[in-house]
């Protein structure tokens, strides 16, 4: 079954009187597990796309099923629940809590949880999230004391708190030399594959589209490619 | 979970730069502690200021005979005897906001101590409560007569600092023997001074001698007309005018001789008093007493509804309106003051706000991408302003009240520590918070998740 389906997605920004159209309606299946890599050239349309996808923007026109729910036309606060339950974001610049420890910053988003867990139990799951991305011991070090792949990897566990099916990465090697880049990609490919956790990143570099199992290009808010999955059943689905 | 993490939440983003929130909340402790100061001092001068007027007399009323009239004519106040020592006993018992009551008779003769003489203001008798109901218990030299000596209408008295000064230069006078028209009197205390009252009547120009003495021996009759003129009195034997005009008038009962007066002592029988004197337990019951007194003596006297009052009731409607003025006037000027700093703290609190909301714009975004809603957000920062404001409120309660204890300490002014004074700043501090850190909190709340986390 599907995770995620668009039919016929588009969004016009209003400036003014002139109405810019940025996607130009995009249909797409993406299916539990897969690994994909959004890319094509700046400007086409690509953070538009998967601020839809994740659930902070709505699109013009068009439908998007998630997890078999239709969502286009969900409220704020609807969005805010289901981006709280179902997705993770990873930044391009982090985008963690400064002066703030690793482990509160991993565990920020349980406050907005629905359940409800007590201090203790926030901490310890925020701790063993950290120690699945290989930060066991950098639990009270404050982003300033971290280097920049060590706090993205503070990011992805902070993603996965709430253990969403869904992981969206914007750029995630974006700020990265290409020896953290390849740790982060790594991280994501054994969280793909170990957990069957679906993970959408938006790249420039083909580099790191390489590690996806499937490649949809984009050009001037259209699909121009769509590199059929390697194997779909890498995940548990 | 929720408050305590929203709490902790404030906390940390506070201590994130703690020099500006101690800048930030100046405004507030300034406020607040000026504000705990001046109620603490106000509270102090206000009781002081009511404690002095009640010793002028702000809570005493004059319970005076009604008025005779005949024809339409009217004799004014005081014309008819209608007054009984008894009235004033079951006006004690009977009126739960009286806290006490004399009966009195006045008399004005004159005087004489050795080879000097003088005319007081005032004789009055009355019975040991009068001394309690003008608040003039504490006696300079001496003790006050009791309620034997008026059951038996002994000849004693206790005289003011006038009397003191204009009788006997100076010297005691207790144990000394005075002459009120030809009756010696026993001086056995002193009053303290008390200055003139607000109508400039010389208080201290006074003798005071039980009421049951000075009927029956000095005055003879209730003196419907008290003021009896000093040279009438004094020229008894040279001013053959007076036979025609007696100045005094007889007894209502025949004169006893010593000897009798000594075996049967004065019986206490239907006799009227010039006045009652009725103390309300604050100034803030002489309504209520008034109404009170009124009701027990229409029923003592038997008067019908609808018939007049055969006794008027006088209280010191002025001192009480001066007190109230000045209080109201006090609390309105407090209140004034707390409100201007009040609003100028919250407008710092409210400007530092809006600039925090502004440089978390990215954290905001974050939080709500990873599920804030918009109610969370704004909770959040209401919290952190209502944190900063209670953070300088409870700086404001111990600067205060430290400043109104030096004051007390320094000056020797009389402060007092007013609980109340103290909750209202923890609520106006909380309430400055919530009122001036909603505009910052909604604006943070209404912020759009994707340009916050695109906000440079
Ligand atoms: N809020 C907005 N208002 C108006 N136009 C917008 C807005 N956001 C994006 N656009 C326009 O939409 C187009 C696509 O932007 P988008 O950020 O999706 O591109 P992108 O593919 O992510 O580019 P890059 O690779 O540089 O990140 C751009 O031309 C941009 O100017
Ligand atoms: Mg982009």
């Amino acid at each position: 079954m599907d995770l995620i389906t668009l039919r016929g997605i588009e969004k016009t920004y209003q400036m003014g009187d002139i109405a810019v159209p940025v996607l130009k309606g995009i249909s797409l299946a993406i299916r539990q597990g897969e690994l994909v890599a959004l890319t094509g050239s700046s400007g086409s349309g690509k953070s538009t796309l998967m601020n839809i996808l994740g659930c902070l923007d709505r699109p013009t026109a068009g439908e998007y099923w998630l997890d078999g729910q239709e969502i286009s036309q969900l409220t704020t606060d609807e969005r805010a629940l289901l981006r709280n339950r179902k997705l993770g974001f990873v930044f391009q610049s982090f985008n963690l809590l400064a002066r703030t420890s690793a482990i509160e910053n991993v565990a920020m988003p349980l406050t907005y949880a629905a359940e409800d867990l007590n201090d203790r139990e926030a901490r310890e799951r925020a701790a063993e999230m950290l120690v699945r991305v290989g930060l066991a011991d950098r639990l009270d070090h404050h982003p300033a004391q971290l280097s920049g792949g060590q706090q993205q990897r503070v990011a992805i566990a902070r993603a996965l708190i709430n253990h969403p099916p869904v992981l969206f990465a914007d750029e995630p090697t974006g700020n990265l030399d290409s020896k953290t880049s390849e740790e982060v990609l790594q991280m994501f490919e054994r969280l793909n594959t170990e957990d069957g956790i679906t993970i959408i990143m938006v790249t420039h570099d083909p580099k790191v589209a390489g590690h996806a199992k499937r490649v949809i290009r984009m050009g001037d808010g259209v699909i121009l490619e769509d590199a059929a999955p390697i194997s779909a059943t890498g995940g548990k689905a | 979970m929720r408050v305590y993490t929203t709490a902790r939440t404030a906390f940390r983003a506070l201590r994130r730069n703690p020099m500006r929130a101690m800048l930030t909340t100046l405004g507030i402790v300034i406020g607040v502690g000026a504000v705990i100061a001046m109620m603490e001092i106000g509270a102090g001068s206000s009781t002081a200021l009511k404690k002095t007027i009640a010793s002028m007399g702000a809570n005493v009323l004059v319970i005076r005979p009604g008025t005779a009239s005949s024809g339409g004519v009217s004799f004014g106040a005081g014309s008819t005897t209608t007054l009984t020592p008894e009235d004033s006993q079951a006006i004690l018992r009977e009126c739960p906001s009286i806290s006490n009551a004399t009966p009195m008779v006045r008399a004005r003769v004159q005087v004489v101590y050795g080879n000097r003489n003088w005319v007081p203001n005032a004789i009055y008798g009355a019975t040991p409560a009068y001394l309690d109901v003008q608040d003039w218990t504490i006696l300079a030299q001496g003790e006050p007569f009791s309620d034997r000596d008026v059951l038996n209408g002994n000849r004693v008295c206790l005289v003011g600092q006038t009397i003191v000064r204009e009788l006997f230069e100076g010297e005691s006078p207790v144990s000394k023997e005075i002459r009120l028209k030809n009756i010696a009197f026993k001086v056995i205390g002193v009053l303290t001074p008390k200055g003139a009252n607000m109508m400039g009547f010389d208080q201290d120009d006074v003798i005071l001698a039980p009421w049951t003495t000075i009927k029956y021996r000095v005055t003879g009759a209730s003196s419907s007309t008290s003021n009896q003129s000093t040279s009438s009195t004094s020229s008894d034997s040279v001013n053959t005018l007076s036979n025609l005009y007696p100045a005094t008038q007889g007894g209502l009962y025949p004169e006893k001789a010593s000897v009798q007066q000594a075996d049967n002592p004065m019986p206490i029988r239907f006799e009227n008093i010039d006045q009652i004197m009725a103390a309300a337990i604050n100034s803030g019951e002489i309504a209520n007493a008034i109404e009170q007194v009124g009701a027990v003596l229409r029923e003592r006297h038997h008067l019908r509804p609808g018939e007049p009052d055969d006794f008027n009731i006088r209280d010191m409607a002025e001192l009480t309106k001066t007190l109230s003025t000045t209080t109201t006037l006090m609390t309105n000027l407090l209140l004034a003051v707390a409100m201007i700093s009040l609003v100028v703290g919250g407008v710092g609190i409210m400007n530092i706000m809006l600039v925090s909301v502004t440089e978390r714009t990215r954290e905001i975004g974050l939080r709500m991408a990873v599920g804030a809603r918009g109610k969370d957000i704004l909770r959040q920062f209401l919290v952190e302003a209502v944190v900063l404001c209670l953070t300088g409120g409870a700086m404001g309660i111990v600067l205060g009240h430290g400043g109104s204890l030096l004051v007390k300490l320094l000056l020797k002014w009389p402060v007092e520590t007013s609980l109340t004074a103290i909750a209202a700043a923890v609520l106006v501090s909380a309430g400055v918070g919530i009122i001036f850190g909603f505009y910052p909190a909604w604006k943070a709340s209404r912020l759009d998740p994707i340009e916050a986390l695109r906000y440079e």
